[in-house]
């Protein structure tokens, strides 16, 4: 095994910044990495062996002990558990005789939870041994267990034959579903692959082309909205040695599965887009980092930019146009919502933990390994080929005047039709919820928990850079949903199980919020406790990055939108309670050292 | 002017913060004429004889008797203090916290290196004990809290400076350097 390890580090040639791969690599023949590992690379790469271990810890894929022979990866996403994970989870677990969170005595299941997947118009689902299975039912997670039992290959399991689309092709061969059910600007099959490349770029200079981008006012589709012209602008008059192209394929807001569609059906788009800003920035590093759920797309990723280089479209001269150097090397994560932040991600392509930088320098200045570093979302940089072939006019002639173009929507939840819906900015909630056949609407959650929680009195209001903005997911509730119990409280574990631990705030107001938010629940809230959750959330906002800034928006906006559902469990005629409750407390000593409890007269 | 009554506890602490109140030095003889103490380790007296103006609490809550005595002192002061770093914090008591209770008493009792003598292999049981909290709990968890003064332990002068301005009204100068620990 020793061989086989210094091996793997030496096909990185004991490059430290690849670490995220080396130890990938290490987990897939070792099923983990354990401690003589960890040894070894503090010795090859020349880190220190906490250095190695801090990495292992912070990825949810990694594990520096033994996992299972087959693992189970069952999302925990909102959408899951309405549609069913519950009995899943309790099929698993009985099927695979293994609780969730731990490894089956006989060393054969792992059963782990884990958050969004991206497949929430296609919940339950699962990642079993790397491999993505959608819409579980009990009988199907019987037959699989049955299956893994009996020896079969993870291959073989898919039932169901593929996924539509591209899914069906052998590079991918998955189950999955595109469930594309809207298009416009982005999504159509007006686009001849890599045409920009090969007929505009040689007579346009790369002002020209930033000209362009900015003219057409496209603004970063992940959810910031930063402008992109502006953007490549900045990053093109940065001085460095090199200057690298990011693509962020980390969606992790819960809700969104937008990019994993357009790297399926899309990907020369997107490679494209990464070529035009490589060529208008004058970068000659390209990155894609994808998110570890999208393993599945990995080698038939990897297959289309082979091809791009055997076609000259990457690599050193492209197009035959000199000095224009760019290629495209895809990271895949290990499992970490941090890491759309786009400094938390220049770390984690850089092999470290996944925490953002400060700011300034922004990633233009000093992003990956410092060089001047632009990072666009998939869908900001699929659209890029379209509007340098049909121009900034007709992209401004889409969406409204704050926010040119269209929006992909991943929509999920309570209606009829969920999946990836393409609508120009501008377009209100009431025709979303509408188009996707939601009925009986209580709530819709836009933009995923970092954003906001609205109610039917919202439902005139548009998506827009300067209404409701959103990186696209939308997740829609029922009027039978219990938003607090299941809505609100699902948003919380999540961001206390995703924050890095880097600001004592979201480090710790998460769960101190949580406390109060369950006190609440537990019908032992007064009036003064939901002011209190609202003055507490206001502390988060110095939090160092959007994760921390936004992680009490599921707190503030069910209170500013869905009061009534608080008031209705607070207690009427108590003006103080701690809710300490002295039965609960003491019950675990009780029982550890075999009494019974005395709680008269107190 | 009727003196002011003043009660005080230590719960789960160590004694120290009453320390610190006796550290007032010969200012304790000033306090005498303001103040009149009722139930409170200074003067052993054990119940409240009469309502009771401010209650002083130093440390937090590990077991249930400490709950009874927090809540006994809700109940018969106006105003309550925590008093300390444990009281308003938990302190080194609540290191114990994100342990389970049942991994406490093993190393307690069963497994650490000093339970030589216990043979049996007993974790104390008996019902005249009080009973172990799963963790340890500031007051304010437990019951509401006026005022907190914070120290490890909180300077004599703090607690002169703040008991002064309660009994006497008047407002009260907490310079910097007084609420910063580091």
């Amino acid at each position: 095994m020793k061989e086989k390890i210094l091996e793997i580090i030496s096909n990185y040639n004991k490059d430290k910044t690849r670490l995220m791969d080396i130890l990938h690599d290490i987990q897939s023949i070792a099923g983990y990495v354990d401690a003589e590992s960890i040894e070894l690379l503090h010795k090859e790469l020349g880190i220190s062996a906490s250095q190695v271990r801090e990495v292992i810890s912070f990825y949810h894929f990694y594990s520096s002990e033994p996992l299972g022979k087959v693992n189970i990866y069952l999302n925990d996403s909102v959408t899951a558990i309405m549609h069913g994970r519950e009995a899943i989870l309790e099929t698993f677990e009985k099927e695979c005789n293994v609780k969730e969170g731990s490894v089956s005595e006989d060393g054969q299941f792992g059963l782990f939870h884990t958050s969004c997947i991206g497949m929430n118009d296609q919940e339950p689902a699962a990642i079993i041994n790397g491999k993505m299975f959608t819409r579980l039912t009990p009988y199907r997670v019987k037959e699989i267990v049955k299956d893994l039992k009996s020896g079969k290959d993870i291959k073989e399991l898919i039932y169901e034959g593929d996924g539509g689309g591209r899914n069906a092709l052998p590079g991918i061969h998955s189950m999955v579903c595109n469930n594309i059910r809207r298009r416009s600007a982005l999504l159509t099959h007006d686009y001849t692959p890599f045409d920009v490349t090969k007929k505009v770029l040689a007579n346009t200079s790369p002002e020209a082309i930033i000209d362009v981008v900015e003219a057409s006012n496209i603004r970063g589709r992940g959810g910031a909205g930063f402008p992109t012209g502006m953007k490549w602008k900045f990053g093109r008059k940065a001085v460095g040695d090199h200057h690298v192209i990011i693509c962020n394929a980390d969606e992790g807001e819960p809700g969104t599965f937008k990019d994993r569609v357009i790297l399926t059906e899309f990907p020369e788009l997107v490679f494209e887009g990464m070529v035009i800003a490589g060529y208008a920035v004058g970068a000659d590093i390209g990155l894609l980092y994808l998110r570890y759920e999208y393993k599945y797309l990995l080698n038939y990723l990897n297959g289309i930019l082979a091809d791009m280089r055997s076609k000259k479209l990457l690599g050193n001269g492209i197009n035959k146009i000199e000095g224009f150097n760019f290629d495209i090397r895809i990271q895949l994560g290990a499992g970490a919502y941090i890491c759309g932040e786009e400094s938390a991600l220049i770390e984690s392509l850089e092999g470290k933990r996944g925490e953002p930088r400060d700011k300034p320098p922004f990633p233009v200045e000093r992003g990956y390994l410092n060089y001047p570093t632009v990072v666009n979302n998939v869908e900001t940089l699929a659209l890029i080929p379209k509007i340098i072939t049909k121009g900034s006019d007709w992209f401004l002639g889409l969406g409204n005047k704050a926010s040119a173009g269209t929006k992909i929507l991943s929509i999920s939840g309570d209606c009829n039709y969920p999946g990836i819906y393409e609508v120009e900015w501008g377009t209100t909630i009431k025709d979303i919820l509408d188009m996707s056949g939601s009925l009986d609407v209580q709530a819709i959650q836009v933009a995923g928990p970092s954003g906001a929680l609205i109610g039917e009195k919202d439902f005139g209001r548009q998506i827009s850079y300067t209404d409701l903005p959103t990186g696209g997911s939308m997740i829609v509730f029922g009027k039978e949903r219990d938003i607090l119990n299941d809505v609100v409280m699902n948003f919380l574990n999540f961001f206390i199980e995703e924050s890095c631990g880097s600001c004592s705030t979201c480090r710790n107001m998460t769960s101190v919020l949580k406390e109060r938010f369950t006190k609440i629940l537990n019908g032992r809230g007064v009036k003064s406790d939901i002011d209190d959750l609202l003055n507490w959330s206001e502390l988060l906002k110095v939090s160092r990055c959007g994760l921390g800034q936004t992680a009490a928006n599921p707190i503030t906006s069910s209170i500013t939108n869905f009061r009534h559902l608080y008031e209705n469990l607070i207690q009427k005629d108590v003006v103080f309670d701690t809710g300490f409750d002295l039965e609960e407390s003491v019950k675990a000593s009780c029982a550890a050292v075999g009494r019974q409890p005395i709680l008269h007269n107190m | 002017m009727s003196k002011k009554i003043i009660a005080t506890a230590s719960l789960a602490g160590c004694f120290g913060c009453h320390m610190s109140i006796l550290d007032i030095d010969e200012r304790i003889l000033d306090l005498v004429e303001l103040v009149e103490f009722n139930k409170s380790p200074v003067d052993d007296i054990k119940k409240f004889t009469k309502r009771v103006d401010v209650g002083i609490i130093e440390g937090g809550c590990c077991n249930s008797e400490n709950v009874e005595n927090l809540k006994y002192f809700r109940e018969n002061c106006d105003v309550l203090i925590s008093l300390g770093e444990c009281a308003i914090m938990g302190g080194l008591p609540a290191l114990r916290n994100g342990i389970p209770i049942k991994e406490c008493l093993a190393e307690a009792y069963l497994d650490g290196p000093t339970v030589g003598l216990n043979t049996e292999k007993i974790i104390p049981n008996d019902p005249e004990l009080p009973m172990i909290l799963d963790k340890v709990y500031p007051c304010h968890e437990v019951v509401k809290i006026d005022y907190y003064l914070p120290g490890c332990p909180p300077r004599a002068d703090l607690i002169w400076d703040a008991l002064v301005a309660l009994l006497t009204g008047s407002e009260m100068d907490l310079p910097y350097e007084v609420i910063k620990f580091d």
